[in-house]
């Protein structure tokens, strides 16, 4: 099988052995319009009966849920940012003295707090490293290529936890097992959208095939560079990338990790060729070294 | 030691310093010390049939009680770790070569019946022939149940450990002979201590050799390995490896430094596993360790710092 660990995989469902799989769905997250209403969050749980977790505010700034988890499938950043101000634009609104005399910047008011909203969600990867680790099968691809575990399968070894480059999953303690968005796997199969999704209101979470999503994305972008938002870029849309893109991709106003997002990951299992082959040396060399404790003295 | 920093912090952004990658869940000491007994059944039973194979019964006794031993303590502590321990034979339910963990599941079961057939077959005299051809089972599968481990944590996220991974196998595989060798030398009379000791000693050269290779290769991504609890435990390790080579070289003509030698060959061995994997959390949640390689790579397009 081509590129089975690593690079652009054409189709994602039937590597991994279905046949005439539908197309692959994903997300399409646009944070540009995203207003930090944090009802994906809400939704989610409703819907996948996800536990609370959530506290008080983190004191960063409206954050209260910190970073995806076992309990926290959708999770909703917010990032102030200090700008250099922007010229207020002129309504034409009646003032007082000669026309366009109040529209100057007060002296001192350089500058803007720009927020940044962002909701962060399993990136459902082609190259998913939860999956390829995953000693049970719990982790499995479904035919819409998304990654799913089976929590009858699960036994807890947590393998999967440390595998993922961008630290989604994770295993609730009272219960042992890992627990992770299923990109609502028990709707999308009734032609249904994710419970997130069919909740924004300002359509930042979109849903559907992927490579309408890219599309849709790629425009979008467009629009925002040529609006002059210059820091707009997407984020995992690229089959070429560390992990051959993801079925959840981002766009994003700013660097990806000024939202906790990693700037170029790549799936462990690139390596995993050479992590067997030097093994093997070892074991080797453990043999080797065993002979040779036998020749020589007796005592 | 004194510590440097990576970047100045101004050439590096985050979410609120938070952490990008979760830190191992596994439970202390029970992960740790999997490795270790894993590791150390692995070479006892390579030991245990060099020593059936030249004569020596004592030794190979000795050998076959620590890899019997070893592997079914090493199981009950990997069971208790489970977040599910009855579903632990869900490990078996199906073999991915892409899951170290998995591969060495399908090693490990067989490994602990035939190791433990060979012990009883010793012990009891009964079913000679089987016992042997077990215990050469045993051997066969033993190097791979010793090193397993490595590739395990190699093949994670965490770039401390995923960045050792040319050289963690040899460390795995020198702690395992060191510790094999050791407990042997401890435990078997002198006339037939001989290998146990020479295993010893490779094994923990090996073992010292390989960690000092990996360490300077991970550059800044050794930190975890400085600081803190890791830190001191990888320290006492090294000077407890290097001195149980030196008294194990010595024993020979001291033979009263066979015995703590051997000791210590062991302890190092255990203490470089709990080092190496307690600095697992701290190297996971610094978000510095991933940003910063990562942001360099997408910066300097030649030669990537992953690969
Ligand atoms: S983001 Fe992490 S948990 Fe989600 S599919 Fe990728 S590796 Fe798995
Ligand atoms: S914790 Fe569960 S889902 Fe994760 S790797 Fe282990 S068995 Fe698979």
């Amino acid at each position: 099988m081509s590129n089975a660990l690593y690079g652009p995989v054409p189709n994602v469902a039937e590597q991994a052995g279905y046949q005439d799989p539908p197309p692959r769905m994903g997300f399409f997250t646009d944070t540009s319009v995203c207003i930090g209403c944090k009802a994906c969050e809400v939704a989610c749980k409703e819907w996948n009966l996800v536990p609370d977790d959530g506290g008080p505010l983190t004191g960063m700034s409206y954050d209260n849920t910190g970073a995806l988890g076992a309990n926290t499938w959708r999770h909703v950043a917010f990032i102030e940012q200090q700008v250099p101000a922007r010229q207020a634009v002129d309504l034409g609104m009646p003032g007082i003295g000669a026309p366009g005399a109040q529209t100057a910047a007060e002296p001192g008011q350089d500058a803007d707090i720009r927020w940044l909203m962002a909701s962060d969600v399993c990136k459902h990867c082609t190259h998913a490293a939860c999956l390829d680790v995953c000693p049970t099968g719990a982790l499995f691809r479904t035919e819409f290529g998304t990654v799913v575990v089976q929590e009858d399968i699960c036994n807890g070894c947590g393998y999967c936890v440390v595998a993922c480059p961008y630290g989604v999953i994770d295993q609730r303690k009272d219960d042992g097992r890992v627990f992770k968005c299923t990109l609502c796997y028990d709707r999308i199969g009734d032609g249904l959208e994710p419970a997130c999704a069919k909740a924004c209101p300002t359509d930042s979470i979109q849903y559907g095939e992927l490579d309408v999503l890219r599309a849709r994305a790629d425009a979008r972008l467009a629009e925002l560079r040529a609006d002059g938002e210059a820091g707009a870029r997407l984020y995992g849309n690229d089959p070429d990338d560390g992990v051959g893109g993801t079925g959840a991709f981002f766009l994003l106003l700013d660097e990806p990790e000024v939202y906790g997002l990693p700037p170029d990951p790549v799936v462990t299992t690139r390596n995993l060729p050479q992590i067997w082959q030097r093994t093997a040396m070892a074991a080797g060399a453990l043999v080797v070294l065993g002979v040779a404790s036998f020749l020589g003295r007796r005592s | 030691m004194k510590e440097t920093r990576l970047v100045p912090d101004a050439d590096f952004d985050s979410y609120y310093g938070r952490p990008i990658l979760k830190g191992p869940v596994w439970k202390q000491p029970d992960v740790s010390l999997y490795f270790f007994l894993g590791g150390l059944a692995g070479a006892s039973a390579v030991l245990a049939e060099g020593a059936a194979l030249t004569g020596r019964p004592e030794l190979q006794r000795v050998s076959r009680v620590l890899a019997a031993a070893g592997i079914t303590a090493g199981i009950g502590a990997l069971i208790h770790d489970l977040g599910r321990p009855a579903r632990f034979l869900h490990m078996l339910r199906v073999l991915k070569p892409t899951s170290p963990m998995s591969v060495g599941s399908w090693v490990m079961a067989p490994f602990s019946g035939l190791a433990t057939a060979a012990l009883v077959s010793d012990v009891t005299g009964v079913l000679p022939r089987l016992g042997r051809t077990a215990g050469i089972g045993a051997a066969v599968l033993g190097p791979a149940l010793s090193t397993y481990t490595a590739a395990l944590i190699a093949d994670t996220a965490i770039p401390t450990w995923h960045e050792g991974y040319r050289e963690l196998p040899f460390v795995f595989a020198g702690g395992a002979t060191a510790a094999a060798g050791g407990l042997a030398m401890v435990a078997t009379p002198a006339s037939e201590r001989g290998p146990a000791r020479r295993l010893g000693v490779m094994g923990g050269v090996v073992e010292l050799a390989a960690t000092e290779r990996m360490r300077r290769r991970l550059g800044p991504l050794d930190e975890p390995y400085r600081q803190g609890r890791p830190g001191v435990l990888l320290r006492a390790a090294r000077a407890l490896t290097a001195g149980g080579v030196a008294a194990a070289v010595l024993s020979p003509r001291l033979p009263v430094l066979a015995r703590p030698a051997g000791a210590a060959l062991a302890t190092g061995s255990l203490l470089t596993r709990f080092g190496l994997l307690l600095a697992g959390r701290p190297a996971a949640e610094d978000p510095r360790h991933v940003v910063v390689p990562q942001r360099a790579r997408l910066t300097e397009p030649v030669g990537t710092l992953s690969g």
